[in-house]
């Protein structure tokens, strides 16, 4: 049981249809993680649906202290997975918050409370249904080379799916993860946090660059877009603030890195 | 007028944290100590499904006292007056003051010596003392040092770990006549020894905290390592305690799972080298211990928290600062920058029912919800939900029912509510955010290079030339 009192959950069968909650920072901003998340999908015989009218979970307000924004965000996207199928989501940080939150946010409606429980029953983070749903299992037909990991706060603490994310780089033989120090220590994110409190921000971010970098570790791979964005972004804003030319701490999103070790990079 | 009040908790908290993280020292300090900790608990639980268990067990004592906290407060309260305990109720910290020094007159007192007690300083004991011309003297080594140099506790069980110990030699050299800078630590432990020793003689009133007082027996539980807790409540001929009214249990039996949860979170420890059970002033048969003894119960905003069902579960609280040792947060700012007596997660959600949200809503956002508080916590209190729930409070409209804190709405500021209402307009209509996230793809070319907050620390967020949807389209399974 984690903090939220989630019991540990028994897994379907592999399904033939999901759908798939891509988040709006992979819509926007990392949308090949997206894409890559349907290709490790279908491999495995998988139909992906997408909804299209989805937009984003809710989070930032329902973090903020806008509950009612927060709701009617969440409520958009509580009406598009009409079918029982399972729903992907490749983020720790959305799937948490629509698998703990989204029943809580609609507890005074019944009738919605009742498809909130029913969502959130079926919320999959992307490596946990990688591992126990699907049984990844690939070659890797990459280059030998050494990474660190980081797994977002509410993967970790919301989901208690940090072990799913390892387990995958686990699996690939020719893929060395170094551990930094703290591992389960925050990023320094946190959302409308890092733009609220700057300083406080920079301050964990710096600290969380360095412990990855001392592990010689040659890029970042998260299952979180947020924690990438902020963690590569700081690491790039050093490297330009001294001259560097070549990003020191590139992120990759898990979704693509694993697509890319075993797939040769064939789309 | 809204500028005014709104705006200056915020700025305030913000200098505090800046001047800490620009102080390469503290933050040294800060982090070493929080590894310590972390390192030292984590020793203490190598079993999760007996942490797990017992956390849970902890958590259902607390939650079942809280459920019968009126009941539980009247049974305290007559057994502890069976035992020659007298009780006084104290709304707030004027309150608890008076009552305090109303005994201190009576048996007229000038000096005071103080085991540690968070809610002494909760309500500013010490310097009301002084201002009534009465000694009140710190006899926790941690809080001595604080005492000494004209500080507050930066932490609520090591309330000087914020300092070296070169900060310590050079105090005590500057402070204490006759001391040479020696930065020995035994060397200095002794050197505040005797110091103490001769403070605990002289003290006409022994004050104290409480850990957890007990209803069915009437007894008052109190956990320390120094021995100057039971040289505090057992050698001044008055001992006064202090406590909240949220630290009652109803059955002894409740106490020992408690405090191991209490010993092992806070400073890794397996048992403190003191556990007093205080029962009552010296019987007539016996040759010591203080003629008086005092228990003064404090509110001080501890009932707003009670009486709501999901802030209740802040109460439960056993104070063994675990949450800030595993804070992010904290660890970067220490406990100063929060301004507040309890520093720190517990900090940030206590502190409102005591000094309203009007001063202390910027602390319900200083926090990234990482979550690691509500894991550490002995007692499971979801930390997180409830500082959620408090920038809910903070945020909310004042004038309607949505507010029912005091200081309900006061990080509410016109432009924050508007465009928070925009982005719901935007992210609720799928219609509305295609068209808004189109055209940010395309004028990717002309998203500015600065971005406020996000590019004082890290490279700009650039739009992809094609979003998920695009790609989706060209996809062929």
């Amino acid at each position: 049981m984690n903090s939220y009192g989630l019991t540990d959950r028994s897994y379907p069968s592999k399904p033939t249809d999901v759908y798939l909650f891509a988040t709006c920072l992979i819509d926007q901003f990392t949308p090949q993680a997206g894409l890559d998340t349907v290709k490790l999908l279908e491999r495995e015989g998988i139909r992906v649906h997408y909804p299209e009218q989805q937009t984003c979970c809710g989070q930032p307000a329902h973090s903020s202290g806008y509950p009612d924004e927060a709701r009617s965000v969440a409520l958009a996207q509580l009406n598009l997975f009409i079918e029982p199928w399972p729903v992907v989501v490749p983020s720790g940080s959305c799937g948490g918050m629509m698998r703990t939150h989204y029943p809580h946010l609609f507890a005074d409606d019944p009738e919605l409370h009742a498809k909130a429980m029913a969502l959130a029953d079926r919320i999959y983070e992307l490596s946990e249904f990688l591992v126990h749903v699907v049984n990844f299992n690939h070659e890797d037909i990459g280059e030998a080379c050494t990474i660190a990991l980081h797994t977002s706060c509410h993967a970790r603490r919301q989901m208690g799916v940090h072990e799913t994310s390892a387990a995958l780089l686990d699996s690939l033989d020719k893929v060395q993860v170094k551990e930094q120090a703290r591992i389960e220590e925050c990023c320094g994110f946190g959302g409308t946090f890092a733009l609220l409190y700057p300083d406080i921000s920079e301050a964990i971010a710096t600290d969380k660059v360095a412990s990855i970098k001392n592990t010689g570790a040659s890029c970042v791979v998260s299952a979180d877009c947020g924690c990438l964005l902020n963690i590569s972004g700081r690491s790039a804003k050093q490297d330009e603030l001294s001259g560097c030319k070549q990003p020191s701490l590139p992120g990759e999103h898990l979704a693509s890195f694993l697509w890319r070790r075993t797939n040769g990079g064939a789309a | 007028m809204n500028k005014v009040v709104h705006l200056h908790p915020m700025d305030d908290f913000k200098a505090r944290s800046k001047a800490v993280l620009d102080n390469a020292g503290q933050r040294k300090n800060f982090r070493g100590a929080m590894d310590f900790l972390q390192a030292k608990r984590r020793a203490q639980f190598p079993d999760q499904d007996e942490m797990q268990g017992l956390r849970e067990l902890g958590a259902s004592i607390r939650r079942y006292s809280l459920a019968h906290l009126p009941r539980l407060l009247e049974q305290l309260e007559a057994n502890l007056t069976a035992n020659g305990v007298q009780v006084h109720w104290a709304q707030n910290g004027p309150e608890a003051n008076a009552i305090a020094l109303k005994i201190a007159q009576r048996v007229d007192a000038k000096r005071i010596i103080k085991g540690k007690s968070m809610v002494s300083e909760e309500v500013g004991f010490n310097h009301f003392m002084e201002a009534a011309g009465i000694e009140a003297f710190e006899s926790d080594m941690g809080e001595y040092i604080v005492q000494l140099a004209g500080e507050a506790p930066s932490h609520i069980i090591m309330p000087a770990i914020h300092k070296t110990k070169q900060e310590i030699a050079q105090l005590f050299a500057e402070e204490i006549p006759g001391v040479a800078y020696t930065e020995d630590v035994d060397a200095l432990i002794q050197i505040g020894r005797r110091v103490l020793r001769r403070k605990f003689a002289e003290a006409d009133i022994g004050l104290s905290g409480v850990n957890f007082t007990v209803a069915e027996t009437g007894t008052l539980c109190l956990v320390e390592n120094e021995g100057n807790g039971r040289m505090c409540t057992t050698v001044p001929k008055v001992h006064i305690a202090i406590t909240g009214i949220e630290k009652v249990v109803e059955k002894l039996e409740h106490v020992p799972p408690l405090l191991s949860l209490l010993t092992r979170s806070a400073t890794g420890q397996a048992v403190t080298t003191y556990v007093n059970m205080i029962s009552g002033p010296r019987r007539p048969d016996e040759k010591d211990g203080p003629q008086e003894v005092h228990l003064i119960l404090l509110d001080n905003g501890r009932t707003q928290a009670y009486a709501d069902d999901e802030l209740r579960a802040t109460l439960q609280c056993i104070r063994c600062g675990a949450c800030m040792n595993h804070c992010p947060v904290y660890a970067r700012i220490g406990g100063h920058a929060y301004g507040t007596t309890y520093p720190g997660p517990i900090g940030s959600i206590i502190s409102p029912h005591m000094l309203g949200l009007d001063t202390t809503f910027p602390l319900a956002f200083a926090s990234t919800l990482c979550g690691a508080c509500s894991e550490v916590c002995p007692v499971k209190i979801p930390i997180t939900d409830i500082l959620v729930r408090l920038r809910n409070e903070a945020q909310a409209r004042p004038e309607t029912e949505e507010a029912t804190l005091r200081g309900s709405g006061a990080a509410r500021t016109l432009a924050a509510s508007t465009a928070w209402g925009m982005w719901a307009q935007v992210y609720s209509k799928s219609g509305l955010y295609k068209l808004a996230s189109w055209f940010m793809s395309r004028g990717r070319a002309l998203s500015p290079s600065e971005q406020g907050a996000w590019t004082r620390s890290r490279t700009p967020l650039v739009p992809a030339s094609k979003r998920l949807r695009d790609l989706m389209k060209d996809h062929k399974s």
